[in-house]
């Protein structure tokens, strides 16, 4: 029987694809690939910790990009975000069918793992997407504008670029309170942070001690803003839900003053 | 700044602005390569949305209620008993910036009653733009409304701010506006669209040859109809928008159901209900005729004065054109499967990328995501099991309407649900 390969990573994606390296070279037979906690031994199958390599991690991207479109790369890359269990298994089987092919099929949807991958990439992209849109900053007494949020999905690094190029004037920080790290804009670059915060501030309101005494002010009167550009004869609340998924609205100003 | 004065100004002045349907900030190419506030160069971003099911991404206001007109289905009509209220510039542009840095918005749609005449309206919405571009470095939307009337220099100088500028025609037919707004005449709608139409032609010109040519209204212009206010057929909605796409190069068109704002005989009572699914149907014909390669007259014409409101326009084209149908999905040209009801255009590109590796069968098909239930009439692909050979389109309707009652009896949104 032959040997089945259980291999585990330190969750970043350049040891994700370490991991992919090791798996070619080494012509294993995997079966799963674990970011490192969640290991354990089992009866026929062997364990390796694979140790993250940026080298070997660039050659498997760099013959990755070659056989794939732009669209896929993303793909590749938006379903690593997910951090859906055992979605590493999904992206290995498509890259195994990306490398193993002579003409590009990371848009063949009728590959189960490549269709797996669309999937999740998908909805990491809408709720890049949303956080894009339902980040709400508060001003601090510092003037740095804050926001926190607490994502599905590990969001930041995408939103990272978006932000910077509309809020160029203005220092700002995104905290992901779920992952405990965030983002932050200096005017200068885009730095990640992790920070010791305190539970007060939270995700809306404006406690004194950190916030400008404006803030609580435009806060309401954004809340009036809203209230006021309802039209109450077409009520929709089940649309409404729909595009206002209730998990999200502890991030929202005028759901959740 | 007195915020609760402002909350007041506030509540009365985006109250009176939200019939105005409105709302996209998509289109413009407004780089921050100033290292300014705001960027506008890519799709818009709906920020949130009302428990009406609408977008909200703009701040969308009038810098006044005051109107010296008199337009029967406008609240802020003269002769409508309301509270008045006014900003000053410099508050709008205070509020825009402070809810444009909180990531509130994406920026402005200005629009106003009319003061004293259309031209010192104008003037004064210009000023906002004007303000937040030059002072504060602003390069987030905004879409100024277009006083109809306004004159061409004001008009002019509108563009060089604004990023979209509308002139809202309301009313379609040229008798249902000499009914409703007896003060305004359809020229003055004209006047302005046809001067920003060749003021955008002028400056793409020009830009090819003259690096610095100053940016003139990026996103376009648009314009908003309302729906069931004077009596008109979808027909005629539908002919005045194709007129406006096609003449004055419109981006959008909008459609607004009538929610009834006055007791008047001349229009629908006060406690008729908003034709939301009308609304929404008008949507989808507009989709069709701007992605899908239809032409106006295969969807509305002599025989066809309105839209049908049981099934989506794409659907009812179909099957009043059984003869063309089914088509093989792996063989048919990209035209064809775009007008296979149940199929929309993410579907259409995802067919046409996956053909070319193997034959598709019904159950690729529904992977893929699209419509089955409406698609696999009109379809044959990879697999053997057809579907009811040739029923006639009246037992299809109904067919299609039973498997898909949830779906369809309840789409009330403005919401698209598209095809
Ligand atoms: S001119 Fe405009 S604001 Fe004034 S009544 Fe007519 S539609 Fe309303």
């Amino acid at each position: 029987m032959e040997q089945q390969a259980v291999l585990s990573y330190d969750g970043t994606l350049e040891g994700f694809l370490t991991c992919v390296f090791t798996a070619y070279e080494e012509k294993l037979k995997v079966v799963a690939i674990n970011a490192s906690e969640n290991t354990t031994q089992q009866l026929f199958t062997a364990s390796y910790e694979v140790i993250t390599h940026s080298g070997k991690a660039k050659r498997v991207w760099l013959s990755l990009k070659k056989k794939t479109s732009a669209a896929g790369l993303r793909d590749l890359k938006w379903a690593f975000l997910s951090e859906i269990s055992q979605m590493e298994m999904q992206l290995y089987r498509m890259i195994r069918y990306i490398l193993a092919e002579n003409v590009p099929v990371d848009r063949d949807f009728s590959h189960p793992a490549v269709l797996k991958v669309a999937q999740a990439a998908k909805k990491v992209g809408r709720e890049k997407h949303r956080m894009e849109a339902f980040v709400r900053f508060r001003r601090t007494r510092d003037e740095v504008y804050f926001a926190a949020i607490e994502p599905d999905f590990n969001v930041l690094p995408l939103i990272k670029s978006h932000f910077k190029n509309r809020y160029a004037d203005q220092k700002w920080i995104i905290y992901d309170l779920k992952r405990n790290f965030g983002i932050a804009w200096d005017l200068a670059a885009v730095n990640y942070i992790s920070l010791d915060l305190d539970p007060e501030v939270g995700i809306s309101g404006a406690p004194e001690a950190y916030f400008h005494s404006s803030e609580i002010a435009f806060q309401q009167l954004w809340n009036q803003y809203f209230t006021s550009t309802n039209i109450k004869s077409r009520a929709n609340s089940k649309l409404h839900l729909q595009q206002l998924p209730k998990r999200y609205w502890k991030y929202l100003t005028e759901k959740n003053l | 700044m007195d915020y609760e004065r402002i909350k007041e100004k506030l509540s009365i002045l985006a109250d009176a602005a939200k019939y105005d349907v409105s709302c996209s900030s998509s289109g413009s190419k407004r780089k921050n390569t100033t290292k300014g506030l705001g960027d506008s160069s890519g799709m818009g971003i709906c920020h949130s949305y009302t428990e009406d099911g609408r977008c909200v991404s703009l701040l969308k206001i009038l810098l006044t209620n005051h109107c010296i007109f008199d337009c029967a289905y406008c609240v802020t009509r003269k002769s409508n008993d309301i509270k008045r209220a006014a900003f000053k510039v410099q508050e709008v542009v205070d509020l825009t910036i402070h809810f444009y840095r909180r990531n509130y918005i994406e920026g402005l749609f200005l629009s106003s009653g009319i003061f004293k005449d259309a031209d010192y309206t104008m003037e004064r919405l210009i000023q906002v733009a004007k303000k937040l571009r030059l002072e504060e470095n602003f390069n987030g939307y905004i879409h100024l409304k277009s006083i109809p009337g306004a004159s061409d220099e004001l008009m002019r100088e509108a563009g060089l701010y604004a990023d979209r500028l509308s002139v809202n025609i309301e009313i379609p037919t040229k008798s249902g506006l000499k009914l409703l707004a007896p003060d305004k005449k359809h020229e003055d709608f004209i006047k302005p669209m046809e001067k920003v139409k060749n003021e955008i032609i002028q400056y793409k010109q020009e830009s090819l040859f003259i690096k610095s040519t100053p940016k003139y209204a990026p996103a376009g212009q648009s314009t908003q109809m309302i729906v069931g206010a004077s009596g008109e057929s979808d027909r005629d909605i539908m002919y005045s928008a194709n007129f406006f796409y096609k003449k004055y190069n419109m981006k959008r068109v909008y459609y607004s159901g009538y929610v009834p704002v006055a007791e008047d005989p001349r229009l629908p009572a006060l406690n008729s209900k908003v034709p939301l699914l009308r609304e929404n149907r008008l949507y989808q014909t507009d989709w069709l005729l701007r992605f899908y390669g239809f032409d106006i007259r295969e969807l509305l014409n002599e025989q066809n004065l309105n839209l049908d409101l049981e099934v989506d326009p794409k659907l009812s084209w179909a099957l009043r054109n059984r003869h063309l149908f089914p088509v093989n999905i792996n063989r048919v040209e990209k035209q064809l499967l775009l007008r296979i009801p149940g199929i929309g255009l993410k579907s259409v590109n995802k067919i046409v990328q996956a053909r070319k590796f193997r034959k598709l069968n019904w159950e690729h098909l529904s992977k893929i995501g699209i419509a089955m239930n409406r698609a696999k009439y009109f379809i044959t692909c990879d697999s053997r099991e057809f579907e009811v050979k040739e029923p006639s389109s009246e037992y299809l309707k109904n067919v299609i309407l039973k498997t898909s009652s949830g779906k369809f009896r309840k789409e009330t949104g403005t919401q698209l649900s598209l095809f």
